[in-house]
């Protein structure tokens, strides 16, 4: 499995992969860790001109968790988000949803900046982001400008970045201080997609629960904010009743297709358990 | 489309090459420098076969171009055995402990076993297995590659506790 022939650029910053991607347009594609793109290469079905390596852009794999917002850089490696103590402290799903992407190797590789750019519906970390309400920076010719992760998404690897933008980092909004947390992913083995998982980011004021949102990964052709399961469970104790709502709301969001992972029912009924399991993990570890 | 320079070191040795970018650092380490421990199995990041050490970092090296490779210190299963020439812990743990059958997987799983061990030299049982969990195996069922990263931890960790 050979990819076809392309020219091969290593630029040094992020002005020069901007100023790159704007002379090739739709000929030239960035790889950052390359584990999405060159199997995609190999098997042409991804075949660009020009190859634009981050390899050498230093100042995109910073993780900065201070205030009010986490702030990812995009090269930051799966192995990197698993790895700090920075993020394990101020936004641990992170971490966990990290653990459950494809293998020790790839990780090392993979970056979350690549892992939501994508666009792939199989990809943990878009719904993950969706949960956690954060803002994608885009640079391009023109400048920078954000994008809710909740907007950025419009089917199967199409996303509202343009061919001549680059993400630069991810911007989180510092989840509260104890708040729980949890990813549900159902897999067939280790380093497979989800048949269906759910992330769940929730807050308690004592008893009852004050925030909660829940998204949804690859049971559509895009990652799925489930805006009103979440919304079920505010102003709850989040006893049976209230889970049993959301698992519903979340279910009839879910449009995953029949593939080798199981036909149509069984991925949303994956997901409903999945939602399920994440909304009484995420709130065992609330503080309350 | 042009060639463009790589410089890297392999297993000690400098070397330099003008390589088509599209080459695949499994294979510019088989054909081009005749290093052929890294085996190509599935050659779709699956199967770990073609593991190797890069900068620290236990990586695939089917999904790897040779030009991301620049600048970068590899080490492979060739470069695994003491300066001496001795066997290293793993290699003695893996022949100790039977933990190759037909031996195709065993180079992947010696260079991933070594960064595991770099990282947490006294692995839990679980911890191996997760740690292993991107390299296939189709002959021993795992079981004996565990005892072997075990015996190599604990060989190891005996040799520091004899140097304090």
């Amino acid at each position: 499995m050979i990819p076809g022939a392309f020219e091969y650029h290593r630029p040094g910053s992020v002005d020069e992969v901007v100023t790159l991607l704007t002379k090739h347009g739709d000929e030239g594609r960035v790889v950052a860790g390359g584990h999405s793109l060159i199997p995609m290469m190999k098997l042409r079905l991804a075949v660009p001109t020009h190859l634009i390596d981050l390899g050498s852009v230093a100042d995109l794999k910073d993780i900065k968790a201070a205030g009010p917002t986490v702030e990812i850089g995009a090269m930051t490696t799966q192995h990197d988000l698993i790895a700090s103590d920075l993020l394990a402290e101020a936004c641990p799903i992170l971490r966990e949803v990290a653990l459950t992407i494809a293998d020790p190797q790839v990780r090392y590789c993979g970056t979350v900046g690549g892992n939501v750019a994508n666009g792939d519906p199989g990809n943990d970390m878009p719904a993950v982001m969706q949960c956690l309400g954060a803002t994608f920076v885009l640079k391009g010719p023109g400048g920078e400008r954000k994008v809710a992760a909740r907007e950025f998404y419009e089917a199967a690897y199409f996303t509202a970045r343009k061919d001549d933008e680059i993400l630069t980092s991810i911007s989180i909004p510092t989840p509260a201080s104890g708040h729980g947390y949890a990813y549900e992913k159902l897999k067939r083995k280790v380093g497979d997609y989800a048949i269906a998982a759910a992330a769940v980011v929730l807050t308690m004021d004592g008893g009852t629960c004050k925030s909660a949102a829940i998204a949804l990964t690859n049971v559509g052709d895009t990652p799925i904010f489930a805006e009103a399961a979440g919304q079920a469970l505010v102003g709850t104790a989040i006893d049976d009743g209230a889970v049993a709502k959301a698992v519903a709301a979340a279910k009839a969001v879910a449009q995953p297709a029949a593939d080798m992972r199981g036909p149509k029912e069984y991925r949303v009924h994956a997901a409903g358990v999945m939602t399920g399991r994440a909304i009484k993990r995420a709130l065992t570890r609330a503080k309350r | 489309m042009s060639n463009v320079a790589v410089k890297m070191t392999v297993n000690g040795q400098v070397v330099e090459a003008a390589v088509e970018p599209r080459v695949l650092l499994i294979h510019f380490l088989r054909e081009n420098l005749g290093i052929t421990g890294p085996h190509i199995g599935c050659e779709t990041s699956h199967c770990g076969a073609c593991t190797v050490e890069l900068d620290g970092k236990s990586v695939k090296s089917c999904t790897v171009f040779a030009a991301q490779a620049e600048g970068a210190n590899i080490t492979t299963v060739e470069g695994m055995a003491n300066a001496d020439g001795t066997l290293s812990a793993l290699q003695e743990g893996f022949m100790q402990e039977h933990g190759l059958q037909c031996g195709y997987c065993t180079p992947g799983m010696i260079m991933r076993a070594h960064r595991l061990l770099q990282e947490n030299s006294n692995p839990s049982e679980d911890e191996i297995r997760m740690g292993l969990s991107g390299n296939l195996c189709r002959c021993t069922g795992y079981q004996n590659i565990v005892k072997a990263v075990r015996y190599a931890a604990d060989k190891m960790n005996g040799r520091q506790e004899a140097a304090e």
